[in-house]
């Protein structure tokens, strides 16, 4: 390990966690909320027919999880960058 | 050119570049067979990701289930995407960085025992082996239908191509057929779902066409919802299960899919830490290509196949299909038996509708002169077979949904096969029962694992059990209520001890195989039920299948109390764990 500090260290891990927190909770909202919870509250905004929750539980949520992924992987790899410890070569 | 030859031909093509592939993707140390010497680009470990994990069940059965249960066949949409950020997030960044070859890896030097080493290969083999049945079983169906040999033909050859690169190239023939096989079967998915979508929508991204209106401007989920209940079904948008047993579902299948060993050691053969976070997008990017078509698939299948049967106005006379008038594919799929009709009413026309409905079941009888529904067998799975010819689709689509649903079955068949043969040659002899074997023997007994497991598997497959269809809920039980909880606090927890990693374990493993086996027999053999199998009967009204949410749970809770009350863990292992949290560091594989 590569930290300029015992700070830098903590300070690290809390940023990676935070950020992890945040996105489970999107994670979360967008399949057991806008999919199932909340279906018929979405399902009051007409898409296809049917309604955003239906949208949300079958296509939504998926393109979200996406979403997710690879913000993850780019805000990490600068928070990497940022603390010294990414494994550029 | 008949369909017979056509599909030889393609089905021939593919399996030379998969045989080409595995020559040239030999694999001469164990660095290369068990991890492709961690030289695999991000992008490519994703494709191949998304075949391994993409089994026959998704090209196959996935649409038929959401054609036939609609809205409630979201959790398999959600839970089986949705478990890739959970991966993404929490666990494969961590074991690349750790840098071994497998899960019981892991597990046995995070929490300092053989014991849990061995625990872990025991719930590893339970679950990929149960798994690989269902893939072998998928062969030996696409061959005997689509070449028109016998199943047991068709699943030699099968055994015979995945033994060949398999066997030779270890991870690294695997990932490279892998890729080939990806581009197959996604291919063979889309194709015909972009003309289905076409002729139903007009519109030629079946994603769009969902949502999208018909030809009279109806949108097409509203006119398969108005179909459906004309005769007698529920809305294919309903919601018609519970809503806490979807979430628990949902769950389960998230967690199951985060905790499935032969998904996890695909993480471990990208080159950085870095690399395992954007792999992980790119999988999923490449299953959801896949996902997002198969809502389309199904809700058009459906109103296909009952539009086909039921061509005019419900009750006219007319209205049904005569049924010495019916096309092709009908008959095709009578031969196979998934198909049947039966003419209870005796006037030559098919009538398809749901008879379990009392009320409409008896209006049908007394204005219609309907005698039961006369579709008698529809099996889901053709939906996706069938799909093609249904759609009047040329020759070369049906030929290529065949390979395609080979290529499925193949590529997760070698990846499960992979991960019980490095767990019994690197976990349990290397690592456990003769730790002074040398690589060139710990390969060559990695080989003779491989083709060991291959003969378990074929003789399941050949001999498939009565359960056959049920294990699958059992590997995703397993895995989620066993694997992922041990996994996520290895990482996340500096506390979690040797003592309540094992009892973590144990009382996830064997609390979710009690709740399972009192609602469907233990060991499945019917009659040893201790309860009926009913939505009344289930705690908190969770089904068997939806159990592994709280296995897990179970698994968290005794880990951290066994924990605190047992010895702190060793301050070499606190510094592993800090370790594998940094990225810096992971370029080198650590062999042993």
């Amino acid at each position: 390990m590569a930290f300029r500090s015992d700070e830098d260290k903590k300070a690290y891990w809390r940023k990676n966690l935070n950020l992890m927190f945040v996105l489970l909770v999107i994670w979360a909202v967008v399949s057991y909320g806008f999919g199932i919870l909340l279906r018929p509250v979405l399902d009051a905004i007409p898409v296809g027919g049917v309604g955003l929750g239906f949208w949300f539980a079958q296509q939504g949520s998926i393109y979200v999880f996406l979403g997710i992924v690879f913000f993850y992987a780019k805000k990490m790899r600068e928070l990497d960058r940022e603390f010294g410890v990414d494994d550029d070569e | 050119m008949d369909l017979q030859t056509l599909t030889y031909i393609v089905v021939g093509l593919t399996f030379s570049l998969y045989i080409g592939i595995a020559i040239w993707a030999r694999a001469g140390t164990t660095g290369e067979y068990y991890a492709a010497g961690r030289g695999i680009h991000p992008v490519a470990n994703g494709m191949a990701t998304a075949a391994d994990w993409m089994s026959a069940a998704s090209f196959i059965s996935m649409a038929g289930l959401i054609a036939f249960k609609g809205y409630d066949a979201s959790i398999f949409l959600m839970g089986w995407t949705g478990g890739y950020v959970l991966l993404a997030l929490c666990l494969a960044p961590y074991l690349r960085k750790f840098g071994k070859f497998t899960v019981p890896d892991f597990i046995g030097d995070r929490f300092y025992s053989s014991t849990a080493r061995i625990v872990a290969v025991i719930c590893l083999i339970v679950a990929s082996l149960t798994y690989v049945i269902g893939q072998m079983k998928g062969i030996g169906v696409a061959f005997s239908r689509f070449l028109d040999v016998d199943y047991a033909t068709g699943l030699y050859s099968g055994m015979a191509i995945v033994f060949f690169y398999a066997v030779l190239g270890g991870m690294k023939g695997v990932t490279y057929t892998q890729i080939a096989q990806y581009c197959v079967l996604i291919f063979a998915y889309t194709v015909p779902a972009v003309f289905i979508s076409l002729n139903l929508t007009g519109n030629p991204l079946p994603q769009l066409g969902l949502i999208g209106d018909t030809a009279d401007g109806t949108p097409l989920l509203l006119k398969l919802d108005q179909t459906l209940v004309d005769l007698g079904f529920a809305e294919y948008t309903a919601q018609k299960g519970g809503t806490f047993n979807m979430m628990m579902y949902t769950l389960s299948l998230m967690l199951g899919t985060a905790g499935l060993p032969h998904v996890i050691i695909r993480f471990f053969t990208v080159p950085k830490v870095s690399d395992a976070r954007t792999s992980a997008g790119w999988a999923l990017l490449f299953i959801a290509i896949l996902y997002t078509t198969a809502p389309a698939v199904g809700s058009m299948a459906r109103l296909n196949l009952t539009n086909t049967i039921q061509h005019g106005e419900v009750g006219d006379p007319q209205g049904n299909l005569v049924y010495e008038e019916r096309p092709d594919w009908f008959k095709n799929w009578e031969n196979t038996g998934l198909l049947q009709f039966e003419d209870k009413n005796g006037d030559g026309r098919i009538q398809y509708y749901n008879d379990g409905n009392a009320e409409f079941a008896a209006k049908a009888e007394a204005e219609y002169g309907w005698k039961g529904n006369e579709m008698v067998k529809v099996d889901r799975d053709i939906m996706v077979l069938a799909n093609p010819e249904i759609a009047k689709l040329p020759n070369w689509v049906i030929a290529l949904v065949a390979a395609g649903g080979l290529a499925a079955a193949l590529s997760t068949a070698a990846g499960l096969l992979l991960a019980i043969s490095t767990a019994i040659s690197h976990d349990l002899l290397k690592r456990t029962f003769m730790t002074g074997i040398s690589e060139r023997n710990e390969l060559l007994s990695a080989r003779i694992a491989m083709a060991g497991a291959i003969l378990v598997a074929g003789y399941l497959g050949l001999n498939p059990p009565g359960f056959a269809a049920q294990v699958v809920a059992l590997a995703f039980g397993l895995a989620a209520s066993s694997i992922f909880p041990v996994l996520m606090m290895g990482i996340f927890s500096t506390k979690v001890n040797k003592a309540g990693a094992i009892a973590g374990m144990l009382t996830g493993l064997l609390s979710t195989l009690l709740y399972i086996f009192s609602y469907k027999g233990f060991l499945f053999i019917p009659g040893t039920e201790l309860l009926a199998n009913t939505p009344d009967n289930w705690f908190l009204g969770i089904a068997p299948e939806a159990f592994g949410a709280l296995g897990a749970l179970l698994n968290f809770i005794v880990a951290f109390v066994v924990s605190n009350m047992t010895a702190p863990v060793p301050d070499d292992i606190r510094q592993m764990v800090e370790d594998i949290r940094v990225p810096k560091g992971a370029g080198d594989a650590q062999d042993h």
